[in-house]
């Protein structure tokens, strides 16, 4: 916050200060263009945008709390590249004013209590380590308990390096944290926003029960860079991006950010507007149920039976549903 | 005073020789896991299944050769293997793409765990790869969701599952056949995030500080196994598994063998919450005590 307003202070001896889009080149007004969710009035470039503007953005006015955020980064490797792993932890909270990569809590979007997960790219790429993986992990946990759906908005360079191993496994931990959410038939929606690459999106992102893009994000697991240093081979202009992505099928839609809360909050609706019963009871909760059961069973049964003694009759096998059947209704 | 600042360098001069130690012997173990007549895949399946049926294909449109899996026995139970294929003549590593999956290899694995699950066979993996091939193909035919799927279907798994790390284990590709009840590891093997020479380009902005790199990732089976990573480091011969195969596969196959009869005692739902348990409690963090 003092942040913002020393800049502003700074800039105001000056001509106001412009945002240039880094697309079409247009110049606008920052204000302006932050009312407009921090797209570019020109050309619809969608900005990257931080955890606290997109939760700004998504959830209904004054529902969000953060949740875990007394959780701390240590440091278990000792990592020290060109610079000690916790310097670099320090400064990346410094400059986002968030203490890790993933911010979450309970939440309702369009009026649907949910539990919101929401990445920073401006913390270290929004490298998942163990504290990113464990609020997720918790996120999914009490979205499973409460039965409330969990909305994750990914935006991420993958694993983070510097927790070597631990932070490969929480690839494998955010899978087993979707496996409990669909466990107990809880919605989980996930948002790709630029860009979404690595562990993450080939771990709990992937997974959800609805995937989609904003504009122009990049979404891949090996970069370009990678592929061009292994395989040499000719990429495609328009490689991993989202548009790409939903013509090969891997997004379910490609969302501007304008329209991004009604749908996110259309896709809960939708998820938690069954209403029918879920097949799992219980022998004995349901006696109608399984009386209707046991007696097609024993119908079914009979003519199998039937049909052995007669071959030629009647035909065994597939549904049973040969034409002239006495017993089955034509479709 | 001249006494503590002699002790002050000694110290220092300690510190730097055990850096030093320890880079060197954490380059070792990378140059052994990658040494190319180290025993692979195929290799381990002959040493230790009987009747091994080679089952091929994704279903769907191919059959990768970067994972090879079946049926066999092993100590008497049918069993489905899995493993990653890398191959050791320059012909059987470009037949194999050096042991990097594609999706279809991922699918692969996918189908033959279910087929595990729908009989009731125990599931053995053998994890041995520099990574998830990185092609458009692989790309565009949907790698990441693939990978994601597999550890997902590893999760879901109600049958005993071992994984067993032979060479290298490298990122999210070694891992998607790796989310196992018991994750074992070759003391010469590695299992990192990341290469050593691609965290050295990110994070040094030079390749050739591989070696640095591989000491700060930490990538070997003792260093692993105090993390919870890993559950055993199983011993190889003197100077590595490719020295003495026979003697090594005896050891893989002890360790294996341990691991399934005591997995065997539990039950298929426990055994499916105890692995979800493992995996979650995976990661470092603080600051417990700081709310109520």
């Amino acid at each position: 916050m003092t942040v913002t307003v020393e800049i502003a202070r700074r800039g105001t001896p000056q001509a106001p200060r412009r945002w240039v889009c880094p697309k079409c080149a247009a110049e606008h007004d920052p204000a302006a263009v932050k009312e407009n969710l921090s797209v570019c009035p020109a050309c619809g470039y969608h900005q990257r945008i931080g955890a606290r503007e997109r939760i700004a953005q998504l959830a209904d006015e004054g529902t969000f709390v953060e949740y875990w955020s007394h959780l701390r980064t240590l440091d278990p490797l000792d990592f020290v590249d060109l610079e000690p792993y916790p310097e670099r932890v320090r400064e990346a909270q410094g400059a986002s004013g968030l203490t890790e990569a993933l911010v979450a809590g309970p939440a309702a979007i369009g009026g649907t209590p949910c539990v919101l997960a929401v990445m920073d790219f401006g913390f270290m790429g929004g490298s998942m380590g163990s504290v990113v993986g464990e609020k997720l992990w918790r996120a999914a946990a009490i979205a499973a308990d409460e039965g409330r759906p969990l909305v994750a908005v990914a935006s991420s360079g993958g694993a983070r390096m510097q927790e070597g191993a631990l932070s490969l496994m929480q690839m494998a931990k955010t899978t087993c944290a979707v496996d409990v959410l669909n466990d107990a038939r809880v919605p989980f929606v996930a948002v790709m926003a630029d860009p979404c690459t690595g562990g993450v999106v080939a771990s709990f992102v992937s997974l959800a029960d609805i995937c989609v893009a904003e504009p122009g994000a990049l979404l891949y697991f090996s970069g370009p860079r990678v592929i061009a240093q292994t395989t040499r081979e000719q990429l495609p202009d328009d490689f991993g991006g989202a548009e790409r992505n939903l013509a090969l099928g891997h997004v379910d839609a490609v969302v501007p950010r304008a329209e991004l809360k009604d749908r996110v909050a259309n896709y809960l609706r939708l998820l938690k507007g069954g209403g029918q019963p879920d097949g799992l009871e219980r022998r004995g909760s349901s006696r109608s149920r399984n009386g209707r059961t046991r007696r097609l069973a024993r119908a079914t049964s009979a003519r199998v039976a039937a049909a052995f003694k007669n071959p030629g009759r009647e035909p065994v096998g597939g549904s049973g549903t040969a034409p002239g059947s006495p017993e089955e209704p034509a479709p | 005073m001249n006494l503590s600042e002699e002790a002050e360098r000694l110290q220092g001069l300690l510190k730097s020789r055990r850096h030093e130690r320890r880079r060197h012997d954490t380059w070792l173990t990378v140059q052994i896991a990658r040494n190319k007549d180290r025993p692979r895949t195929r290799e381990y399946i002959e040493q230790l299944i009987e009747g091994f049926e080679e089952l091929k294909g994704d279903r769907l449109r191919a059959d990768d050769r970067a994972v090879i899996g079946g049926l066999g026995w092993f100590d008497g139970r049918a069993v489905v293997v899995v493993g990653h294929q890398k191959g050791r003549t320059l012909g059987e590593q470009t037949e194999h793409s050096f042991g990097m999956a594609r999706p279809e290899g991922y699918r692969k694995a996918q189908r033959l765990f279910a087929l595990a699950e729908r009989h009731r066979l125990a599931v053995l993996t053998f994890v041995d790869t520099p990574g998830a091939y990185p092609g458009v193909d692989a790309e565009e035919g949907g790698q990441a969701r693939a990978i994601a799927e597999t550890m997902l279907a590893m999760a879901r798994l109600s049958v005993p599952v071992v994984a067993t790390l032979i060479g290298e284990g490298g990122s999210g590709g070694a891992l998607a056949l790796a989310v196992a009840d018991r994750v074992l590891m070759q003391e010469n093997a590695t299992y990192s995030v990341i290469s050593p020479e691609g965290c050295a380009a990110i994070l040094w902005r030079d390749a050739e500080f591989a070696p640095q790199a591989a000491e700060a990732l930490r990538p070997t089976a003792s260093q692993l196994l105090p993390l919870g990573v890993i559950d055993r480091v199983i011993e190889e011969p003197r100077g590595g598994a490719h020295v003495n195969p026979e003697a090594a596969a005896r050891r893989v196959h002890d360790a294996i063998a341990e691991a399934l009869t005591e997995l065997e005692q539990l039950r298929p739902r426990e055994r499916r919450m105890a692995r979800r348990e493992r995996f979650r409690q995976l990661g470092v963090w603080g600051g417990e005590g700081l709310l109520p």
